[in-house]
């Protein structure tokens, strides 16, 4: 029952990490558009395609945290304890970024737009980063299971750069793969060339720093580094494979089957650090039996993500299906 | 008068105050965005239906511009809220940590409707172009009812706070759940319709207020004519419902929360012919400067001069609330009713405008009114909240766990608090100033902008462009 739980709350993980973390990515290559002459097309590319949907992805974090605090109240409060600096300066970087966004639709002036559109790049880029780092501070071993554990090292720590880092490329090179797709779709062929040429180096980039990632875990965190090449290696190797085959069809293949390899790509290696932690919440002193909520609030929990199944999942369809169709426009 | 009440005690833990005043402050934030997220959809809904309807055009224009509003509000909306769900955890440790298997489940099930309202705001905030205007229509209606959903839910957990039920606690943990009892606590449905019917009212005299000045302004067209009319009929016709419905409430806190209730009424000593008191102060201990009408409480409580109200010298000395955070209280709640009558009687006004006339009233006095109501209800219901949430103190959990024990004892709120407050006033400041766009654009005219770097293009109105100039 209580595994059941942990891998729910992991499928909310995984659906933010590459719904919430394609959007995060998208703000990551409006950051680095250049000037506003040069940045515009693919600002405006950016714009068009995530207005609809970010609002989306964002409850996935809400439904991760809900998922968390009720069903494992005990490590929420832990990892709160513990992380509260780059959980509460992400927590000011989510906001930043949604009002930026939202903000820079509706302004009209160039330089104002640049405030706030800089606002919302700036913050796309640091919040991922900083909750990698809390996804590395939790999968290091490093949140006690009475919380308050070290303000400084939980989250400053070879494990917790690496997954801020990684959080950060996996999200520019969804998004990139994301936006080609779109570009194509909207029959802008500058436009793709300029994201393709972009999820190509940031492919190439993240491969390089996941394999140094191996031997950061190997001296920082023995566990994962085992649990990853033992138990999970079938999920990092797919995740290195989808990449690569990513990467190979992104200029002939069909822009579904390009973005359903990045999907897959990124939410396998979430996945594979969900099944290296296995059976553990927290290091190797808090089980996810031990940290559970009572058998009916599971049940409880069980009936939402039901629930969900039912009638979130297909009315997110809907929504991806009217905007790929066009039929939404910012 | 909130600050005041934050002021520490003594023994209390440093992090109490920044915790308890940054939670008071984006608690305070985002209370003001909930009703646009979930009653303005609703108007807009309205206007939409009669603009396919009856072919009118400028109900279409109005619903598709308050989209654009509810569109930026919904975003700051929905990243304050996101925020906090942070501090719950961030500020509230042990609230989480000992309770979120029964406290959680209520957000676990507001998730569900958060995602709902979400999924169907986006498609209908972009379907305006390229769908069809009924399937749009209704795209919108899943809105609406997410957000009575997701109202309720927040709401539920609310009421947990203040009637704890449905769990088991053995050696400081949650043992057993039952998630019913936890949802449908005792003080859930008077919470929940409440705040539902304030948020239409909110949504509903705000709107009204912004179009009463463009009608006093000398804008006296259509467009603004059906702009007041909409939102301040909704209100009208649920402000009395809310008066009622706020009565019931005050009852059944004199009934289940009776130490709200004595903070409420300044109720110090146990008895019966217990005076209401407007206004006025507790010092020390004693209740001062009000204007007292005798035997007031026990008659609205009871309906009898001899009904029996506690006082707040029953409540044991440890956790008997401060002077201040009673006054604090209960000139909240004078501040809410007061306010709230004042409403009840601008919708019978209005009623009575309407009777007689058959027509938008444009009497410019009732404009006024109708311009100031819209702070007024914003202010009702910040009060409507310090009452709920000041008048549980000390307590974050009655009867279980104390907020001194709740509050965090890592890293310094104050800095989190310190940027919080810098952020979300340049965040409010923000979105002040793109609903003036939007405004000062509509007025010219120019809906569809103008090309420029960074913009994205803003899609074509479908209706009548002249109409809308003025």
């Amino acid at each position: 029952m209580s595994t059941f739980a942990a891998v729910v709350l992991f499928v909310g993980v995984i659906a933010y990490a590459v719904l919430g973390g394609a959007d995060y990515g998208a703000g990551f290559w409006d950051l680095t558009a250049g000037g506003a002459e040069r940045g515009r097309g693919p600002r405006h590319l950016v714009d068009q395609s995530l207005a609809p949907v970010w609002e989306a992805n964002h409850v996935w974090l809400i439904f991760c945290l809900v998922m968390l605090w009720t069903g494992f109240p005990v490590a929420f409060a832990a990892i709160m304890t513990t992380l509260y600096v780059p959980l509460g300066l992400a927590a000011l970087g989510i906001v930043v970024r949604g009002s930026g966004f939202a903000f820079r639709h509706v302004f009209v002036r160039t330089d104002q737009q640049r405030v706030v559109g800089a606002a919302f790049a700036v913050s796309s880029v640091m919040t991922p980063f900083f909750l990698g780092t809390v996804a590395g501070g939790i999968a290091s071993g490093r949140v006690p299971t009475r919380g308050d554990g070290d303000p400084v090292t939980s989250w400053l720590n070879p494990t917790s750069l690496l997954g801020g880092v990684l959080a950060v490329l996996a999200c520019a090179f969804t998004a990139a793969v994301f936006l080609t797709a779109e570009a194509r779709r909207r029959d802008e062929p500058d436009l793709e060339r300029w994201f393709r040429a972009r999820a190509q180096v940031t492919a190439a980039v993240t491969g390089v720093v996941a394999l140094g990632g191996i031997a950061i875990l190997r001296t920082d965190a023995p566990r994962l580094f085992a649990g990853l090449l033992s138990r999970a290696l079938p999920l990092v190797v797919v995740s290195g494979l989808c990449g690569i085959a990513a990467l190979v069809l992104l200029r002939r293949g069909a822009p579904r089957l390009v973005q359903g390899l990045a999907v897959t790509a990124v939410g396998a290696v979430v996945a594979g650090w969900g099944v290296a932690q296995y059976p553990y919440l927290l290091g190797t002193h808090l089980s996810i039996a031990e940290a559970a909520a009572p058998a009916p609030t599971l049940v409880a929990l069980t009936v939402v993500a039901a629930a969900a199944l039912l009638f979130v999942v297909p009315s997110m369809g809907l929504l991806f299906v009217l905007q790929q169709r066009g039929r939404l426009e910012a | 008068m909130l600050v005041a009440s934050l002021v520490a005690e003594a023994a209390d833990p440093a992090q109490l105050v920044p915790a308890r005043e940054q939670m008071a402050f984006t608690l305070g934030f985002h209370i003001v965005l909930v009703p646009f997220g979930v009653a303005f959809t609703f108007l807009m809904l309205i206007a939409n239906y009669r603009g396919i309807r009856r072919g009118d055009d400028a109900a279409l224009l109005l619903a598709r511009r308050w989209s654009q509003v509810a569109g930026v509000l919904f975003a700051v909306g929905a990243v304050s809220g996101t925020v906090l769900s942070f501090e719950l955890g961030l500020l509230w440790p042990r609230l989480m940590g000992t309770y979120g298997a029964a406290f959680g489940v209520p957000f676990a099930v507001e998730g569900l409707f958060f995602f709902l309202e979400a999924i169907f705001v986006a498609i209908y905030l972009y379907g305006w172009k390229r769908m069809a205007p009924w399937p749009h229509f209704w795209s919108g209606v899943p809105v609406v009812l997410a957000g009575i959903g997701g109202t309720s839910s927040v709401v539920a957990a609310n009421g947990w706070m203040n009637q704890p039920a449905g769990f088991t606690l053995r050696g400081g943990r949650v043992v057993a759940v039952d998630p019913w009892g936890v949802f449908f606590n005792d003080a859930f449905w008077y919470e929940a319709l409440h705040m539902l019917l304030a948020a239409y009212m909110v949504a509903g005299f705000v709107v009204a207020g912004v179009y009463a000045v463009g009608l006093l302004r000398g804008r006296r067209d259509r467009y603004h004519r059906l702009g007041m009319a909409i939102p301040l009929t909704v209100a009208a016709i649920v402000t009395p419902v809310q008066i009622f419905v706020g009565d019931v409430a005050a009852r059944e806190v004199a009934r289940i929360e009776p130490a709200k209730f004595a903070a409420i009424e300044m109720v110090t000593r146990t008895g019966t012919h217990v005076p209401l008191v407007l206004g006025g102060a507790l010092v020390d201990g004693e209740p001062r400067y009000g204007l007292e009408i005798p035997s007031g409480a026990s008659l609205l409580v009871g309906y009898s001069p001899g009904t029996r109200i506690a006082g707040l010298a029953q409540i044991p000395a440890d956790v008997r609330p401060p002077d201040r955070l009673v006054t604090t209280v209960h000139l909240a709640f004078d501040v809410m009713v007061g306010i709230g009558f004042a409403l009840l009687g601008l919708a019978l006004w209005f009623a009575l405008l309407w009777w007689r006339r058959r027509t938008v009233p444009e009497n410019r006095w009732f404009l006024r009114a109708v311009a100031v109501s819209g702070a007024l209800t914003v202010v009702a219901l910040e009060a409507g909240w310090i009452v709920t949430e000041v008048g549980r103190q000390p307590w974050t959990v009655v009867g279980h766990l104390l907020t001194r024990e709740a509050v965090t004892t890592s890293g310094n709120v104050w800095l989190f608090f310190s940027a919080t407050v810098l952020l979300y006033v340049a965040v409010g400041a923000g979105t002040f100033y793109a609903l003036r766009l939007l405004r000062r654009r509509w007025r010219s005219g120019e809906d569809t902008e103008a090309e420029v770097p960074y913009g994205p293009s803003r899609a074509g109105e479908p209706v009548d462009r002249a109409a809308a100039a003025r």
